[in-house]
């Protein structure tokens, strides 16, 4: 018993995070980075967050994952980074010659108090920078927030380098948030389907469940390219998928070039579905084509099909509050009941949604954002109140072996499994995907846990 | 190749056979490189990681904490409070006003809690620069519970892997000398610089309670705090992976006239000579005797078991990338036994010393490096048509990309790779990734296809 270690009694807890459910920021900053097309993410920090970041994205996706770092030194916090800063940038575009380079802090840049616009303003005025080429940053302190919003911070510098022309370009940005590449894929394909032109950012499709070809390609095809992101401030409007991940980036592309925005939940089950395409359609003036109103009437099909194996069973769930929300709205669509929903990322209003979903059930959902809300309390909270399933990273495991509850993996990161890359999630198709899991999960339980007489042939 | 590798960098990489052996090493890493290396607080993490039944908290912001938690396979055969991640998460505040009143909260809190024998505390990036005084809340806490309550110095920047390892020597050294030595014998070491992944240590052990020899501390390998602190009474310091725990036996050997040896348990040759030299420092010829014994009794086991791999390896090509040099002598010397040739290595943090020790064991032509960036790595592995690549987490992805072999030789090992034994697990993990089937179906470095697949 790994856990051993956690008390079933809750008693009161002091300023210290267990087994956390979440990491620091500059980790999302970078995953988001890989979005952009020929982008290098550069860790301004010391070498060991950068190699942190690259070995748990390294781990998550299988791929190889390429980031540089300033290299601090006892100097560089004493007389501050600029001078690594521009050392780096002139080394970066020698001899990796990327595109762009995507600048992100860490806590120890933050402190120094380094003023990353200013040195990048060097670096470009010095002619570090060659013509035509970018470095864009975000401002990533690991002690506010979380990796969650180390993202958003990143997706917000991509909006920042939008062009306000004022010229229509007659697309639709699209924010989807912390998805995997082939959520990104399927948002992009449901797009296609619906004939609305959109600019997705960040993409990481391509780049990070890119085939084996016999060569390391440190940019790979895919991304957003610097001049679709220029382009989004003349986009008919953004939608942004997630309040935490996306939502700041949309607002900053309607205050700085008057780009309306609408900030959706996650494409997660059926509901959020609908409106992503309800809001999508909207936006571009289309109608819905028989496609999609197929792929819809499957999902709805094999949740009839099944529907009594999902009849009141609880759940518990650790992770990111966009993909939190959508995923216990569709369980409650399934009549499924999240019972203890835990995410380590601060927000008041993620504790306030996740009770309005569950007000209609008969019971008080243990819900915790922030401070104190970690993987700990979230084992005492099933010693007290047990569950059928958990849903959530590969950390959730040792929860699963020590209750012997089954696990469905789902969020980040996720160590000892694949096909996250490669299957969405998102939209009906990935909603397929999504009730396979849990329904293989609960029925491969009662197939393990039925006596030998009640023991079913058919499901 | 020329062309991936910085100006700078020149030196740092040598093909051997070209004049006199010369390398730069022990540099700082150039800022925006896409360095393989770490920090200081990885350094110390690794080293004290495998203490078990010690609370390890991490003063910092979450990350520090998060990628540390349980990403090395170091086995604990009794508590595994090491495996959980403890964190005092800093928040904005917290760098504004100080961390010290939380940091001293969660101590206690913890301590309480789980009843550690020891705690240890990492200092991080932040820590050091807010000015938490860590060695004063590490004293009030350790006079409060009675229970020493270590400050580990790891910020980040104040070096690389190395200093860390210093940081973490330092903090174990604070508890060795205040246990009892009491029923000692004489004829007994400590093992340090083994981690214990896949069970190793269990395995070098048995060895020496055959030859009749005890083992005091296995100091980084299913570690504990009472052992530490009688240490001190062991008749010697075995010291594997010199990199991690030599600066620990120095002051040892300094402070309590404990001698030390290195050594390696990673290969035929090298487990043998391990066994031999902690006999021959006993001096005792009954010793020496057992030492052959044990290493007939395996080699007859492990012998036949090689040559047959050998059958299917021989010729196949090597490149190896590891954080430390000394495991790279092993390997090459072990790659040798099974025919193959090592055609590139390198380290994050090998010694001048490492590397020419380095180039005194490797074939003409074999390229060193020094701290490596993914491209040149990539460029010395297609230029040189490796079958395999020894390396770490962050390596694996590339080698795969390329259609190359790959052998995890850190943390994520999943065998156990030393003593006699560990050449078998060895060879066969080798034999199964450069002989997988799957390359067939890819193109092969230079674009053209393994074997016999080209459409006639």
């Amino acid at each position: 018993m790994l856990l051993r270690h956690t008390p079933k009694e809750i008693g009161e807890r002091g300023a210290l995070t267990i087994n956390p459910a979440k990491t620091c920021q500059p980790i999302g900053a970078m995953y988001a980075a890989l979005g952009i097309h020929g982008c290098l993410p550069h860790s301004h920090g010391s070498q060991g967050c950068c190699a942190y970041h690259r070995s748990t994205l390294t781990r998550h996706y299988k791929e190889p994952i390429s980031a540089a770092t300033s290299s601090f030194t006892e100097g560089s916090s004493v007389f501050g980074g600029q001078a690594n800063l521009l050392q780096a940038i002139e080394t970066i575009f020698t001899v990796y010659d990327p595109e762009v380079i995507a600048v992100h802090t860490t806590c120890l840049s933050e402190t120094i108090g380094d003023d990353l616009p200013q040195i990048i303003d060097k670096a470009d005025k010095a002619g570090k920078i060659p013509p035509g080429r970018r470095v864009i940053y975000a401002n990533t302190p690991s002690y506010v927030g979380s990796h969650v919003t180390g993202f958003s911070n990143m997706v917000k510098g991509m909006a920042a380098t939008a062009n306000c022309t004022g010229k229509k370009n007659g697309k639709v940005n699209v924010i989807p948030g912390w998805v995997e590449p082939a959520d990104m894929e399927e948002i992009k394909r449901l797009a296609a389907l619906l004939e609305v032109e959109i600019i997705l950012f960040p993409d990481t499709a391509g780049v990070l469940n890119g085939p084996l070809d016999g060569q390391f390609q440190m940019y790979p095809p895919g991304g957003v390219t610097m001049e679709e992101l220029k382009s989004t401030g003349d986009s008919t409007g953004t939608l942004a998928l997630g309040e935490w991940c996306s939502a700041e980036a949309a607002r900053l592309l309607d205050t700085r070039c008057k780009v309306p925005c609408r900030v959706l939940e996650m494409p997660y089950g059926l509901k959020a579905t609908d409106r992503f395409v309800d809001a999508l359609r909207t936006i571009a003036g289309v109608s819905v084509g028989d496609e999609i109103n197929h792929e819809r009437g499957q999902l709805v099909d094999m949740i009839s099909d099944m529907h009594q194996y999902f009849y009141h069973k609880q759940v518990a769930l650790a992770g990111d509050p966009d993909q939190l929300i959508a995923l216990c709205e569709f369980l409650v669509s399934l009549d499924m009941w999240p019972r203890h929903v835990v995410t380590g990322t601060p927000g008041r209003a993620f504790e306030e949604r996740i009770k309005q979903i569950t007000a209609g059930l008969p019971y008080q959902v243990n819900v915790k954002a922030g401070a104190g809300a970690d993987l700990f309390l979230f084992h005492q909270w099933i010693k007290n109140q047990p569950v059928d399933l958990l849903i959530g990273n590969t950390y959730l495991k040792y929860i699963a072996r020590d209750e012997d509850i089954p696990l469905v993996r789902f969020g980040f990161p996720i160590l000892d499994r694949v096909g996250h890359q490669y299957f969405p999630s998102v939209g009906y198709k990935g909603g397929l995907r999504l009730l396979e899991k849990i329904l293989g999960a609960l029925l491969d339980r009662k197939d393990r846990d039925d006596p030998e007489q009640s023991f079913e042939l058919v499901m | 190749m020329a062309s991936v590798i910085f100006e700078e960098r020149r030196d740092q990489i040598v093909t051997k056979g070209e004049a006199p052996f010369r390398i730069s090493c022990d540099k700082e890493s150039l800022a925006g490189a896409v360095s393989q290396r770490a920090c200081v607080f990885c350094g110390s993490r690794v080293v004290l990681y495998p203490i078990a039944d010690a609370l390890h908290l991490v003063h910092g912001p979450i990350g520090c904490a998060a990628y540390t938690w349980d990403i090395r396979g170091a086995l604990s055969s009794g508590p595994e409070l090491h495996r959980l991640s403890f964190s005092t998460d800093l928040r904005e505040q917290d760098v504004i006003f100080g961390g010290e009143k939380k940091l001293e909260r969660a101590l206690i809190e913890l301590i309480d809690r789980h009843s550690p024998n020891a705690a240890f505390v990492y200092s991080t990036c932040i820590v050091g620069l807010i000015g938490d005084d860590l060695a004063a809340v590490c004293k009030r806490v350790q006079q409060a519970k009675g229970i020493p309550v270590i400050p580990v110095m790891s910020e980040g920047f104040k070096g690389n892997k190395r200093a860390g390892y210093a940081a973490a020597c330092r903090a174990m050294f604070s508890l060795v000398g205040t246990g009892d030595t009491a029923g000692i014998p004489t004829h007994s070491v400590n093992l340090l610089g083994d981690f214990n992944l896949a069970g190793e240590i269990w395995i070098i052990r048995d060895y020496l309670e055959r030859m009749g020899v005890g083992v005091v501390a296995g100091i980084t390998g299913d570690g504990r705090v009472a052992d530490l602190q009688r240490a001190h009474g062991a008749g010697l310091n075995v010291v594997q992976c010199s990199g991690s725990t030599m600066e620990l036996a120095k002051m040892m050997q300094e402070a309590f006239g404990v001698p030390f040896i290195r050594a390696s348990y990673f290969g035929v040759d090298d487990m043998a000579g391990a066994l031999y030299d902690i006999a021959a420092h006993f001096g005792e010829p009954a010793l020496m005797e057992r030492a052959k014994q044990v290493v007939r009794e395996e080699l007859a086991v492990v012998y036949p078991q090689i040559m047959e791999a050998r059958r299917r390896l021989a010729g196949k090509k090597v490149a190896i990338y590891v954080g430390g040099a000394f495991k790279a002598f092993s390997l090459v010397k072990s790659f040798r036994l099974l025919g193959m040739q090592t055609v590139l290595v390198g380290s994050q943090t090998g010694t001048e010393e490492d590397y020419q020790e380095l180039a005194a064991i490797t074939d003409p032509g074999t390229v060193i490096v020094d701290d490596a960036n993914p491209l040149e790595l990539m460029s010395i592995l297609k230029e040189k048509g490796a079958d395999v690549f020894v390396g770490g987490v962050k390596e694996r992805p590339i080698a795969y990309k390329l259609g190359i072999g790959f052998c995890d030789h850190n943390h994520e090992r999943k065998l156990a790779l030393e003593g006699f034994v560990g050449i078998i697990n060895f060879a066969r993990e080798i034999e199964r990734t450069v002989l997988s089937p799957v390359w067939n179906f890819v193109p092969r470095i230079g674009g053209a296809p393994l074997g016999a697949r080209r459409a006639a």
